[in-house]
């Protein structure tokens, strides 16, 4: 901006006017997730659901059965459930709201503003991982103190996974309202079609082998262990491609070029 | 500060915004006027970058709206007040913005204050908030990052009167220390207690521009006569600017004595010939939008009001 407008008495003395930064714009987005009722339930639930789970473990689990892994890996489950959402809200909220026109006044380059929101949905999947983490290990505690178990003993690769199945979980859900820019819609579709796919694949005798590629909910459930092959990995990236990342990409295009009303 | 340059928009077959072009300067507040649908707002979210124009190009501070590295501290933009997060508090909803662009926390306070939102209405969610609650945080929102340039579209909209009167003084207040002002309305008397100059569009065109009291005296002569087609071929063969105005009457852009002459030149017997009244500007407005909101599909057969003025009087009797 050139300060050469010479009129007289200006409005206000000219502060340093700078681009707002990608680690600015994720804290704003942060906030967005929790600044609402919706979003600050939607947390408390994930958190809960985590909790819960560990609560009936150490009512109903064998003792033997009661260790700091299988407390940990079930609310996994859950918890990826609830996290699509999550990253599904933080994107159709803008437009179900009509907050995105005041958020794209003030950010222009909205690709920017969905780069901050996936970063935002990142750090709450793995967030979540902490609280899946703490929740565990108050239960492995617990379960020490009343007999069980209580074995620590858990691979650092399982917690990778783990983390990483969240923060997929999540990015589907982004993915998925980027590109239908509807709550409802999102919501629904995200549910119903790897679902539909799953049945489908059991169902049609032809499907079976891509299916075996493409549907997540097999794909991933190779995460729940610390150990996967390379043709595990293989079907899961592939799966990821097709579930993550061309939502996420078409969705980006979308929303780049969508009129804001 | 804001330029505008043959700004157009299409949807399929209908044009919503035609070629419209007009400039803002530094310490003016231009009123951009239109009956509801007249292609207002969405001339407002193309120049703010937020529909895409079909042709056309609008800049602010001399840079596209999209280009500008933080707009939120250039312009300050109020295109609609209920788009606002229903959760929010109005004090979180502009803790959001702050935060967006990089604004201390103190500026809310103080914005808050400025709007008479006091605490407990800014700790209240925006759900419960009447329209004219809404339209005092939309335009604390709008002023939060200082800047030096006010975009509002219809920000009078569930004010009352006495809101009104108070967003007048601020905003000229705002253009007397140098800022720019672009507002919008459909209602002529709102803008023209405050605006220095005006673009009056209709069915997506500019129909007039200029400083206001150029377009007030500009209203000119009321002119009538028995036999009116005579009287408009005359008024139109002499060169001078007519419009039809509510009352039957014809308006015309010029000295009584022009007026009379080219009647005389042309046979035809006057009824009346008088300055038009200081509602002139009423007149000129309602008239210069009788077109009517939308652009039909079919263009107007003659590009006449005079159409539409015959029905008026019929009408009107």
């Amino acid at each position: 901006m050139t300060t050469a407008t010479a009129a007289p008495p200006t409005v206000t003395p000219r502060r340093a006017v700078g681009r707002p930064s990608l680690l600015r714009l994720t804290a704003v987005e942060l906030r967005k997730l929790v600044d609402t009722r919706a979003g600050l339930w939607l947390l408390i639930t994930i958190g809960a659901v985590a909790a819960v789970i560990v609560v009936l473990q150490l009512v109903y689990a064998d003792e033997a059965a009661q260790t700091f892994p299988n407390f940990f890996t079930p609310s996994l489950l859950p918890v990826g459930v609830l996290l699509p959402v999550l990253g599904i809200l933080s994107i159709t909220g803008e437009w179900s709201q009509r907050t995105a026109l005041t958020t794209f006044a003030l950010v222009p380059r909205r690709e920017r503003v969905v780069a901050a929101k996936l970063a935002a949905v990142v750090l709450a999947a793995l967030a979540s991982v902490l609280a899946s983490l703490a929740v565990a290990a108050v239960g492995t505690l617990i379960a020490g103190a009343t007999g069980g178990a209580g074995s620590w003993r858990v691979e650092g690769t399982l917690i990778l996974h783990a983390a990483l199945f969240q923060v997929a979980n999540a990015l589907m859900g982004a993915g998925f309202g980027l590109l239908l820019l509807n709550t409802p819609l999102a919501i629904v579709a995200y549910l119903l079609l790897p679902t539909l796919w799953s049945v489908l694949g059991e169902l049609v005798r032809p499907l079976r082998g891509p299916a075996s590629w493409l549907d997540t909910g097999r794909t991933m459930e190779p995460l729940f262990t610390a150990d996967l092959t390379g043709e595990q990995w293989a079907r899961l990236g592939v799966s990821l491609l097709v579930w993550l990342a061309v939502p996420v990409a078409a969705g980006l295009l979308r929303t780049l070029r969508r009129e804001v009303a | 500060m804001i330029s505008v340059d043959h700004l157009t928009k299409r949807y399929g077959r209908h044009i919503a915004v035609d070629d419209v072009s007009f400039h803002c300067r530094p310490g003016t507040v231009t009123g951009f006027l239109g009956p509801n649908g007249a292609g207002k707002s969405t001339t407002l979210r193309m120049i703010c970058g937020l529909t895409p124009p079909t042709a056309g190009a609008a800049t602010v501070g001399g840079q596209p709206y999209r280009q500008l590295p933080n707009p939120g501290q250039e312009v300050g933009v109020l295109l609609d007040a209920s788009a606002q997060h229903a959760g929010r508090t109005g004090r979180e909803a502009l803790t959001v913005a702050a935060d967006t662009m990089g604004v201390e926390r103190d500026e809310v306070t103080a914005k808050l204050d400025l709007v008479g939102l006091d605490a407990t209405a800014a700790r209240r969610r925006v759900r419960a908030y009447s329209l004219g609650m809404r339209q005092r945080l939309g335009l604390a929102h709008a002023l939060l990052g200082d800047p030096r340039v006010l975009i509002l579209d219809e920000p009078a909209n569930g004010l009352d009167p006495e809101g009104i009167f108070w967003m007048r003084g601020l905003l000229r207040d705002f253009a007397d220390r140098g800022g720019t002002v672009l507002l919008s309305s459909h209602l002529l008397r709102e803008v023209e207690a405050v605006a220095d100059r005006l673009v009056v569009i209709g069915g997506g065109r500019v129909v007039a521009q200029g400083d206001k009291d150029d377009l007030l005296s500009g209203a000119g002569t009321r002119v009538q006569a028995r036999n009116q087609q005579a009287l408009r071929r005359a008024l139109d063969s002499a060169g001078l600017d007519v419009v039809s105005d509510t009352d039957g009457g014809l308006l015309v852009h010029a000295e009584a004595e022009a007026v009379g002459q080219a009647a005389a030149d042309a046979g035809v017997a006057l009824t009346e010939l008088r300055p038009a009244d200081t509602g002139g500007l009423e007149q000129l407005f309602l008239s210069l939008t009788a077109g009517g909101p939308t652009t039909t599909a079919e263009p107007t057969t003659s590009g006449e009001p005079t159409a539409a003025g015959e029905p008026t009087r019929e009408d009107a009797r």
